[in-house]
């Protein structure tokens, strides 16, 4: 009876205290499946996929390693060449162009523009669609055939000739227009949004001066932006590297494999030219070009926050 | 023009002459000809017929409006063997994209709300795993997935799909909810908690009901992001349970029998209409959504 009424005590007190202790982990614990499926899913598989880069799997996966044979393969392929020389086209006109036409855009869009409601709208919508319908659609109006060639020849510029889609030396430049395309209105956004939040106060202490509006702009303003267009630099690089949708519609990465990227050489790759260790290593080439642009960015970002 | 230029409102220095405010409505205008171009092209192309195609101008507005084409696309087209048009693909996409983003803003919410007002040892490190797992390739998790999915018999399927988009959407949905709790006053659960409210009824109770900008922006992101999909449905989901995506690319570049371009103008509008709906309907919150995407939240 006593050692009953001994025993129980610990577990009297116990138990408000395993409650007490529940109610502590709660946060955690919901917290916790989230987490653990990323930790899974993302870095798990990441080294997964870091493995099977050293093994010489092809169709299936094998686990027995060779150590760098696939990174050799890879780096001995032409179209691995091609695809880099492609990302290197495609990425700096891209993301030049596209903060070029964004920041053009939204100075232009400062100077208190009537229809300014009407025209953002429409600088943006392309955001909303579907790679794969970007693609669509700029297959059929760059048509060879059919489509701008036969509009120019019709409105009588008849020496008018346009046929990059189906020219391999030039296939990659549609992906660019495309791109571009879908991408301008959004950094036309984020650079109004900055335009937005510089302080008036100094831009009318400038204007006193008397400096002429485009010094205000190359000497005051477009300085005064730099956080943007970091931030813009960022997310387009990210984009250009994950770029995979937008050519497999438009060229379906052709003629020819002209117009592979590295999404699209680690797809066919791994999927339909059963070399999967070679697709793996070129994945975890892209993953790291990844990791080089948004690390030191996103620890920079964490850190200004100061928490 | 200095001096005009002096006068002019802070925000709109460039505008100050006439020339120069001709000069930016032009650019202006020309560039929404550019954005716009596209879309009337394919719009107009999907309203005409064949033969009007053949010998017209793209540009042109069609002479004998049909919308045939959109009948086809939605019912009758060939995608792969079967001609069944593209209406069980955006059936498809429909039932992934729906139980997708209720789950993954559910969690993104429940994360953000841990993240911020639970905090514990290490929770910087977590969010930022999170985070950087937004960012990365998903080339580098494709493999690895396709494995799984075989495993757990998910391949192929609206299921699997359903999984791999909760599961990749969740950085994403959690750095929204994390930044925007992040300015919920803290003393209003404090004094909650001081009332006995729980971790749970506080949720409910008090976060929750003032999330609803944040939710909105949540939803319309990753429905925008799932619904555009094309990676991970053409590698998870093939034939008859791919989404709407694959099913357009599939139908526009299959190279058998006459091109239909009047079609596929018209497939590609019914993939493009959902996503330009939400703009429409919403597209301050879409804007604000992509803006937190680039981490500038």
């Amino acid at each position: 009876m006593t050692i009953a009424a001994t025993r129980s005590e610990p577990f009297a007190v116990g138990r408000p205290g395993l409650v007490e202790r529940l109610q502590v982990a709660l946060p955690k614990l919901v917290l916790a499946p989230s987490f653990a499926a990323i930790l899974l899913f993302v870095y798990g598989f990441i080294l997964w996929t870091l493995y099977l880069s050293f093994t010489n799997s092809r169709m299936m996966p094998v686990y027995e390693l060779i150590g760098f044979d696939a990174y050799r393969k890879l780096w001995a392929q032409p179209s691995w060449y091609t695809a880099l020389q492609n990302l290197a086209i495609f990425g700096s006109l891209y993301i030049g162009l596209c903060i070029v036409l964004g920041l053009l855009l939204a100075i232009f869009l400062d100077q208190k523009i009537r229809g300014e409601g009407v025209l953002r709208p429409i600088y943006l919508y392309p955001m909303a669609l579907s790679f794969i319908v970007t693609g669509t659609a700029w297959k059929w109006f760059l048509n060879p055939g059919l489509g701008l060639e036969k509009t120019m020849h019709a409105w009588g510029w008849t020496s008018f000739h346009f046929d990059w889609l189906v020219n391999p030396q030039m296939a990659i430049y549609t992906v660019v227009i495309a791109g571009v395309w879908q991408a301008s209105g959004f950094v036309m956004a984020m650079f109004l949004a900055g335009l937005r939040g510089i302080d008036g106060e100094i831009i009318k202490a400038a204007q006193i001066d008397g400096a002429p509006a485009w010094q205000l702009y190359r000497r005051i303003i477009i300085p005064m932006l730099r956080p943007v267009f970091l931030s813009a630099f960022v997310v387009l690089a990210h984009l250009t590297i994950k770029s995979y949708d937008l050519v497999i519609a438009l060229t379906n990465a052709g003629p020819g494999g002209a117009s592979q990227l590295p999404s699209t050489f680690m797809y066919s790759f791994t999927f339909t030219r059963n070399q999967m260790a070679v697709g793996s290593a070129s994945a975890i080439m892209m993953l790291m070009t990844i990791v080089a642009i948004m690390v030191p960015y996103l620890y920079s970002e964490l850190r200004e926050k100061g928490r | 023009m200095t001096s005009l230029a002096s006068v002019a409102a802070p925000a709109g220095p460039v505008g100050g002459s006439r020339l120069g405010k001709i000069l930016v409505y032009g650019v202006l205008l020309l560039f929404a000809l550019f954005f716009l171009l596209p879309l009337f092209v394919m719009i107009v192309t999907s309203f005409k017929t064949l033969d009007e195609i053949r010998d017209g101008n793209m540009l042109a507005l069609p002479v004998a409006p049909t919308i045939e084409p959109w009948i086809k696309a939605w019912g009758e087209a060939c995608i792969g063997l079967t001609c069944a048009g593209i209406k069980g693909y955006f059936w498809n996409s429909i039932k992934m994209v729906v139980p997708a983003v209720a789950i993954s803003t559910m969690l993104g919410a429940l994360n953000g709300y841990v993240l911020t007002k639970w905090r514990f040892a290490g929770h910087k490190l977590v969010f930022g795993l999170m985070l950087f797992a937004c960012f990365i390739p998903f080339q580098s998790v494709l493999i690895p997935m396709a494995r799984i999915l075989g495993l757990l018999g998910l391949a192929n399927g609206t299921p699997g799909l359903v999984l791999v988009h909760v599961v990749y959407g969740l950085g994403f949905t959690t750095l929204f909810f994390r930044n925007y709790y992040e300015a919920f006053p803290s003393e209003l659960i404090k004094a909650a908690q001081i009332d006995g409210a729980g971790f749970f009824q506080i949720f409910w109770r008090i976060i929750l009901p003032s999330s609803g900008p944040i939710i909105v922006v949540t939803v319309i992101f990753q429905f925008t992001n799932i619904w555009n999909d094309f990676l991970f449905g053409s590698s998870f989901a093939s034939g008859e349970s791919a989404p709407m995506t694959v099913a357009l690319n599939n139908l526009v570049a299959t190279s058998t029998g006459v091109r239909e371009y009047n079609v596929d103008m018209a497939a590609a509008m019914f993939a493009a209409i959902p996503t330009l709906l939400v703009y429409v309907l919403a597209g301050r919150y879409f804007v604000r959504g992509l803006m937190a995407g680039a981490v500038k939240g």
